[in-house]
């Protein structure tokens, strides 16, 4: 990996005394990963270029001992990238210039003098424009070019590696911060775990742009990696110090506006499930693909569910399952209500049987179609409660999603997405061939022609 | 004094305390049969006098001999059993395992036993309590009967006591030492004229004929090989000459040539001759007609051999070391080979609710939909229009009387045979050949398959294989697998194999390589294989092909309903072809080359398993290669050009780079031979017409898995078979290697080394024979060689940097090897199972097991 700076000050060769590494030589460091060298293509008065070249061990990395997080796969962009791993020997390798010290040109620290920095490959989860939209609010220019993933194969589209070059008159340490907090923001990844530290670090660097920068929810989110409790903390700290209370608030307004649309959905369905069951007077209850749980512990609030069975194909959600429902600091009486089971609904299982209500809530459209009569045995035939509640997505309402493609279903996963008209029909056969009588019921904001956003079949004995 | 009880009983001692009930049952039992209440008073409460722990003490007794019972283990129960609510809950789980409760009761002056406590001061009750108690004994002795115990022994004195022989007797049913061979014969019911004929076909002859109107009159069949007949009871009522079927079955028992078990119709008849009220319905009446037209002066004669003959038929019989049980109306697992009245009921009547059907039959459980026993069950009793097989159990009483068949089961054959009944003897009261009816389009087992049970596939597993004896699969290899399984596995139906994993060569020292195949070859020639066979290996997806000559024969074989005929699917399990319409063509261009190529008729099969490479690899894997390959391939050359730019202009300056710049183009060389070495693995595809299938072996077809035959008819017949396609189908080159012959050796060597040099992946290195023992036990059954340039792609660009070779050499096979193994055996056994048609819970589970193994944490590199 490489990152050139180039300056056009005058004398350009002051760029050296600034990133304390003398024009003259070459420079290697070890780090934990690699080593990184810092040598100079061009050092005239006019024009200075200051490379750092990162190895990265990708062999090393893989093989490394337990405890440590290590890479998956020798075969790795890692060591063509710029990553976390650039902003680590960032830090290690201009550390002084980064710091905003220099003992032989403390004047030219703060001084704003023309730079440009080089990355011929910057990898951008979000392209080209979120390349832009972190930097140019930053005052830079900036020159960017994709790479395609193969030219040899062109249909396989664009790389998200990116040729980046940003210009800008400011003073060097201000370039080197912005470089360590964004490049793995826009790598989106981190190559060590991230925990309190992170924050310090992350508002050091920070100090007197990130406050103010347009995308700084963005930032922050992705430089503590997605973890919630780090970014909220840390967005309190910025604001704290905020210059434009408002400027947030509005921001904040929006994200959350996002949020409540997406919670409503699942609130509303939730709650239809819940009504339903109420209504059923069902006291043994299943949970069939309880995922991690929700439906669950709003069963267990209602003391009327004297047996709830949460039961999910996989290992990982029954243990979030677990974690959020405290069940293991749970109240004895409570604890006795609730059982959480590792299953599968295309095998039939004898653990099923003797409940009065099933709650099967976004699940079907994760089997494969041609799995459905195995789960339609398993659930109506040998299951057997005396209700079933079933959630599915409506895929005609998907229009109505303005940030999905057409013709793309809402979850990666999701195997298929029916219309109303085939949901019902499914239904209508199933509940035939088992004996049920089955009614529907909107859930969500019904649109007059499309109908509801997620559809819900009642199936009763 | 001997006492003689069958070898699985519940034995109960009754006794006081002290009267040597212990010393006794240490005696004349092991130490593991005998349960005292004394050693769980002590197990429960450490004090084996603290009578406050006796009913805790009890609790855990019970539960271990309900333990031992149910595994088929003679128990003692050493308390005193001296009151009737003490007796009761054993005589109640003795009853539940169908064990012969048995009761041996000590009646020994008291004072024999006060002297004998005297001795013991932490028995110090006071004389009291063994008055009681022998008061208590005493008033039970008359009742044990009515108790429930089967067998009662009273020792009176010490002399008996001393003088005591125990014989445990073997079970009436117990023939295990009989091996067959078989022919298993339904229902008769009188049908003599077709059960004549259907002996003689069977190969039986007549090898004595006596006169009059006896029991013992008529012919003795007998086989000249030394077959049994197996008569499955019901041999009487309904049909027109009952008495000599009678005579033909009892000649063949006396003469040793045919075991008979009872069925409903010969417990009835026998009450009716003992003069007991029965009804005379369901064709008794022609039996009692019969007898009642022997001339008066035979007749008293015929009942009095009639009524011991009927009452010593045995209910069922376990024969042929516990692999085969008849009974006239089937018998579940828990009750095989143990004898009490609700076995008996079962064995003559079935799993029956107690309700009366439309017709004024009984309803019937089908208790072989639940049958999970290793022994086949064969039975009669409810008519069908064709015997069919489920969960290794068969009803093969096809209504002969009805106007049916009679029908023959051959063991250890399988085969069944039968001949056609002569007319319509009796009108049954429920059609059993609806007129006009269509057969099933599946069969009882297919239909019993539609859905598999979760309890037979999750939990730790004990797999057993022919090849390679137990395999366990541990409980998190198992719900690792369950979900795979669930979420995108096809249809288990399909899924009959998954294959398995392979190991590479042992790593190569010779530098600049990490594999090299002197290391297969050295790997066969010390395990004792001397030839192998080396085929080219291709880099595309490996791909399981089932196809069927048509639909129907999907239907029939696979048991599924609906278009397609055939499936291909990946080594997770997973479907192929997204897109169905591709997936029919291709199967439709398969077949047609399969029917060109004449191997529906040699193989003798409308279907075939294929295992297969399926190339471009950028078909399946188009998701890995832009995600993954390509873009580190982009990467590194938007990078690596820009870095040796740099270090050059760096280096025209006079820095003194010169190491990082050589370091940098080998770099970029390195990166340049990695697109190179993937992209030959990708081309574009749009149809089907751009699609390469390389099969190299023919896993299975009707009624063979094709290890017995060597790799080089493997690759015989699957050359044959590309010729018919070649635009689509792949013949793989391939060559026999004597690895005791270093020539052979060498040139083996020059052909990996040509291959790979032209860019082939590698070669696989495979034994002569599909299935190779070594001094060790199983032989890997196949080892890859993969080539210098193939291995960028999976060890990184630069691995061939000596710095980076010499860290990569360090990497164990040991457990890629043994997976490799295991999955080998249980692919196989799994297919073994499809082909013997065994119930599909049987054939998932190896399936499952090879899924769930493969969770494994292994280096995904090997």
């Amino acid at each position: 990996m490489l990152l050139t700076i180039t300056t056009t000050h005058r004398p350009a060769t002051d760029l050296g005394y600034l990133l304390y590494k003398n024009p003259a030589r070459v420079h290697t460091r070890s780090l934990a990963f690699g080593r990184a060298h810092v040598f100079y293509a061009e050092a005239t008065e006019e024009r200075c270029t200051a490379a750092l070249l990162l190895d990265v061990d990708p062999v090393g990395l893989v093989r490394r001992g337990p405890g440590e997080r290590s890479l998956h796969d020798y075969v790795n962009d890692r060591p063509y990238v710029a990553s976390s791993f650039l902003s680590v020997a960032i830090a290690d390798a201009f550390g002084t210039a980064l710091a905003g010290t220099s003992r032989e040109r403390p004047e030219l620290v703060d001084k704003p003098i023309p730079l440009s920095a080089h990355l011929p490959a910057l990898p951008s989860r979000g392209g080209e424009g979120l390349i832009r939209r972190l930097f140019e609010p930053l005052g830079y220019v900036v020159f960017a070019t994709r790479h395609p993933l193969d030219p040899a194969f062109p249909a396989w589209g664009d790389s998200r590696y990116h040729s980046v070059t940003l210009e800008a008159t400011r003073p060097l340490r201000e370039l080197l911060a912005n470089l360590y907090v964004l490049i793995p923001v826009l790598d989106d990844e981190k190559h060590y775990w991230v925990g309190e530290a992170e924050i310090e670090k992350l508002l050091r660097r920070g100090d007197g742009w990130l406050a103010v920068h347009p995308e700084r929810e963005l930032i922050v989110q992705r430089y503590l990696v997605r973890q919630r409790p780090l970014t909220r903390e840390a967005l309190a700290r910025l604001a704290d110090d905020d210059p434009d209370p408002e400027l947030t608030e509005t921001v904040h307004d929006a994200e959350e506006a996002a949020v409540e649309e997406r919670l409503n959905l699942n609130e509303q369905r939730l709650g239809a499930v819940l009504s339903v069951l109420r209504a059923s007077g069902a006291k043994r209850v299943l949970d069939l693909g309880c995922g991690e749980g929700r439906l669950v512990r709003a069963l267990l609030d209602d003391p009327s569910f004297e047996r709830i069975v949460g039961l999910d194909v996989s290992h990982r959600a029954l243990s979030v399952a677990a974690e959020r429902l405290h069940l293991d600091r749970m109240p004895e009486r409570r604890r006795a209500r609730v059982e959480l089971i590792h299953g599968s609904l295309t095998y039939r299982d004898e653990r099923l049987s003797g409940f009065e209500a099933a709650a099967v809530v976004e699940v079907v459209e994760h089997l494969e179609t041609e799995r459905l009569p195995a789960f339609e045995r398993v659930l109506f035939e040998h299951a057997a409660p005396g209700v079933v509640v079933l959630t599915t997505p409506n895929a005609e309402y998907n229009v109505r999603f303005e940030t999905l493609p057409a013709g793309r279903h809402r979850h990666a996963d999701h195997r298929f997405e029916w219309t109303r008209g085939e949901f019902r029909a499914w239904a209508a056969g199933v509940a035939e061939r088992h004996g049920y009588h089955v009614r529907f019921l909107p859930v969500g904001q019904e649109d007059p022609e499309l109908g509801p956003p997620t559809q819900m079949a009642v199936f009763e004995r | 004094m001997k006492l003689t009880f069958p070898q699985l009983s519940l034995v109960v001692l009754v006794g006081t305390t002290g009267a040597g009930k212990s010393t006794f049952a240490a005696r004349h039992f092991k130490p593991s049969e005998v349960l005292s209440s004394d050693a769980f008073r002590a197990l429960v409460s450490n004090d084996e006098n603290d009578q406050s722990a006796t009913s805790d003490a009890f609790d855990a007794l019970r539960y271990v001999a309900a333990k031992r019972l149910a595994r088929g283990l003679l128990t003692v129960i050493d308390a005193t059993n001296v009151q009737p609510e003490s007796r009761r809950p054993l005589v109640q789980l003795a009853r539940e395992y169908h064990v012969f409760p048995v009761a041996i009761v000590f009646d020994l002056p008291e004072r024999l036993a006060e002297e004998r406590n005297r001795g013991r001061p932490e028995r110090a009750f006071g004389p009291h309590v063994i008055r009681n108690q022998h008061r208590q004994l005493r008033r039970s002795i008359k009742g044990l009967g009515r108790e429930g115990f089967r067998y009662v022994f009273v020792l009176s004195t010490p002399e008996a006591v001393q003088s005591v022989e125990i014989e445990r007797q073997r079970l009436w049913n117990d023939r295990r030492d009989e091996t067959g061979p078989f022919d298993i014969i339904g229902d008769v019911h009188g049908c003599a004229d077709e059960l004549e004929e259907l002996l003689t076909r069977l190969g039986y002859e007549v090898v004595e004929r006596r006169e009059g109107h006896g029991l013992d009159a008529g012919p003795v069949y007998r086989h000249a090989e030394g077959r049994k007949a197996v008569f499955l009871g019901d041999l009487v009522d309904r049909g027109p000459r009952i008495l000599d079927t009678l005579r033909i079955v009892h000649g063949m028992t006396q003469a040793g040539s045919a075991l008979c078990v009872a069925g409903n119709h010969e417990q009835k008849l026998q009450r009716a001759l003992q003069g007991r009220q029965v009804q005379v319905s369901h064709g008794l009446a022609e039996s009692l007609a019969e007898i009642e037209r022997v001339p008066p002066d035979d007749r008293d004669g015929l009942k009095a051999q009639l009524v011991p003959f009927l009452d010593g038929l045995i209910s069922h019989y376990v024969l042929d070391r516990g692999r085969l049980v008849v009974a006239h109306a089937g018998l579940k697992e828990s009750m095989q080979g143990r004898g009490s009245r609700a076995v008996r009921d079962f064995a003559l009547y079935g799993d029956t609710t107690g309700e009366i059907d439309e017709f004024g039959l009984p309803v019937r459980l089908n208790w072989a939909a639940e049958y999970r026993g290793r022994a086949m069950v064969v039975y009669g009793h409810t008519p069908v229009p064709e015997p069919e097989w489920l969960n290794n159990t068969i009803d093969i009483d096809t209504g002969c009387v009805f106007g049916g068949r009679l029908a023959a089961l051959r063991y250890p054959e399988r085969e069944l045979l039968s001949v056609p009944a002569h007319r319509t003897w009796y009108e049954p009261a429920r059609p059993f050949l609806p007129e006009g009816a269509a057969a099933p389009a599946l069969t009882a087992q297919q239909r019993h398959d539609d859905l598999l049970d979760l309890a037979g596939v999750v939990g730790k597993r004990l797999v057993e294989t022919r090849l390679h004896g137990k395999v366990t699969v541990r409980e998190d290899q198992t719900a690792a697998a369950l979900e795979a399984m669930s979420r995108f596995a096809v249809d288990p139906r399909w899924l009959v194999y998954l294959p398995p994993a392979m190991s590479p060569s042992d790593t190569s020292r010779e530098p600049g390589l990490l594999e090299h195949p002197t290391e297969a070859f050295a790997h066969y020639r010390h395990a004792g294989v001397g030839r192998v066979v080396v085929e080219e290996k291709h880099m595309g997806s490996r791909a399981l092909v089932v196809v069927a000559r048509d639909e129907d024969a999907a239907r029939k074989r696979f048991g599924i309903v609906g278009p397609g005929c055939g499936i291909v699917y990946t080594r997770t399990g997973r479907r192929f072809f997204e897109d169905p319409f591709l997936e029919v063509a291709f199967l439709d261009r398969l077949r047609l080359a399969l029917t060109g190529a004449s191997l529906w008729e040699e193989l003798r099969s409308d279907w075939i398993l294929l295992d297969a490479e399926l190339m471009p690899w950028s078909a399946k894997a188009q998701e890995l290669l832009r995600q993954q390959y390509a873009s580190v391939g982009a990467a590194a050359s938007a990078s690596l050009p820009a870095t040796v730019s740099a270090l050059e202009t760096a280096a025209a300056r006079g820095a003194d780079v010169g190491d990082l710049l050589e370091a940098a183009r080998t770099r970029q060389a390195s990166a340049d031979a990695y697109v190179a070495a993937y992209r030959r693995y990708c081309w574009p595809v749009e149809s089907l017409e751009d699609l390469r299938l390389a099969p190299f072996h023919v896993l299975a077809t009707e009624g063979q898995v094709h290890v017995g035959r060597d790799h080089v008819w493997h690759m015989e017949t699957l050359r044959g078979l590309s010729e018919q396609d070649p635009a689509l189908l792949l013949a793989t080159p391939y060559r026999v290697v004597d690895v005791t012959d270093p020539e052979d050796v060498a040139a083996g060597t020059r052909w990996w080394e040509e291959l790979t040099e032209r860019g082939g992946e590698g070669m696989v290195v495979k034994p002569f024979e599909f299935v190779a023992r070594g001094s060790r036990g199983l032989v890997q059954p196949a080892l890859k060689s993969r080539g210098r340039e193939y291995l960028r792609i999976i060890y990184g660009p630069d691995y061939t940097l000596p710095e980076n070779l010499q860290r990569l050499r360090e990497r164990g096979l040991s457990t890629k090897r043994s997976l490799a193994l295991r999955e080998f055996a249980l692919g196989i056994e799994g297919l073994e199972r499809f082909v013997r048609r065994e119930p599909l819970r049987r054939v998932h589970e190896c399936a499952f097991a090879v899924l769930a193994l493969e969770s494994e944490p292994v280096d995904p590199r090997l």
